[in-house]
């Protein structure tokens, strides 16, 4: 295996591997704010902004990954 | 018709490209962006001061409900109507900066109308727009105004001694000198929570920059991947995905600066904690 080689491995892995977590973390967050908005209707305007505001955090992560991969 | 000779699904490179230079100093495309914000908002700003009357109407109207609506958003965050004046100013040029700059970008012409020529070696399409914010030269720029901003406000807001007593908890230690061996052992490990807490201003900096960048840029190079497979019709759904993803970059920007913003100025979250135990007892 020569580097160049291992570098098409390493990129891939980083963006797979990095993105499993993020994945589901959105997903969680997802599942929790349907949830709250299935049990009370009205607070779905009030939940719409910090459900997106822990989605971008979450999905960060998965950028930081990406980042990786674009620098290698 | 010409090829670029980088390959089938080649895409912009991460650093922008330079397309003229004055003198010393090269401007690249994402800066001649950059300036086609700071010219817009300039404009607007010209635009609005002359028609400052009690009942608005048209443009201004707009412009400013705007604002009012970030005012309004601040004061939920910060609680008390001073301080949201006060950070208004750079929380909202954050907000709107951001957002003109990654919707420029969806504009069509941005990233395709170019100019062939040789880049680090392979002949290529050197495009003359790129969005502002797909540069990690602007974000790092804006993130590290943002949270040196967060800095000189709680100096000017607490005063310098309790701001550096955040960071490097030297007081911290002196009183608990007086108290007794559990406390100093205490201040100390407060003293070496304070040396993270500066890491920790490094890594804000670092995130909020690297994650406005990670998103801008790879919906770049999605929108180039995209439109090089096909290139009417189904990229659609893609700028629409982008300009959603412009939006919510910009907000979460400007709702971190505004949380980073009012934590500093903060006076030691310690003394709201003592004050909620107190009443506690009350309610049961």
């Amino acid at each position: 295996m020569d580097a160049a080689t291992m570098t098409l491995l390493a990129k891939a892995l980083a963006v797979g591997i990095g993105s499993i977590g993020p994945a589901l973390a959105i997903g969680f967050i997802g599942m929790k704010a349907m949830e709250a908005i299935g049990r009370n209707p009205e607070a779905g305007g009030k939940l719409f902004v910090p459900m997106l505001l822990g989605m971008a955090f979450a999905e960060a992560i998965a950028i930081y990954a990406l980042i990786i991969a674009f620098t290698l | 018709m010409r090829k670029s000779d980088k390959g089938l699904f080649a895409s912009i490179p991460l650093a922008a490209e330079p397309i003229f230079e004055i003198g010393n100093f090269t401007i690249t495309n994402s800066l001649f962006n950059a300036y086609i914000g700071v010219a817009f908002f300039i404009l607007v700003a010209f635009l609005v001061r002359k028609k400052i009357t009690q009942i608005p109407r048209g443009f201004y109207n707009v412009v400013e409900a705007l604002v009012e609506f970030a005012l309004k958003e601040i004061e939920k965050v910060t609680g008390d109507k001073k301080r949201a004046r006060q950070f208004l100013p750079l929380v909202a040029t954050i907000f709107f900066f951001i957002l003109f700059s990654n919707w420029l970008g969806q504009i069509p012409g941005t990233g395709t109308i170019g100019v062939w020529g040789y880049l680090h070696g392979h002949f290529e399409l050197i495009p003359l727009l790129r969005p502002a914010t797909s540069d990690l030269n602007m974000t790092l720029a804006i993130a590290i105004v943002a949270i040196a901003t967060t800095h000189f406000a709680g100096l000017t807001q607490l005063g310098v001694a309790n701001h550096i007593s955040k960071f490097f908890n030297i007081r911290g230690i002196v009183r608990s000198l007086k108290k007794g061996p559990m406390d100093i052992v205490v201040a100390v490990v407060e003293f070496f929570i304070g040396l993270i807490e500066v890491i920790g201003e490094f890594a804000k900096t670092l995130s909020l920059s690297l994650r406005l960048f990670g998103n801008i840029f790879a919906g770049e190079v999605l929108m180039h991947v995209m439109l090089s497979l096909v290139s009417y019709v189904l990229p659609i759904p893609f700028i629409f995905l982008e300009l959603l993803v412009g939006i919510i970059q910009a907000t979460v920007f400007a709702m971190l600066t505004l949380a980073f913003l009012v934590v500093a100025t903060m006076d030691h979250g310690h003394e709201g904690d003592h004050e909620e135990h107190r009443a506690e007892p009350a309610h049961a």
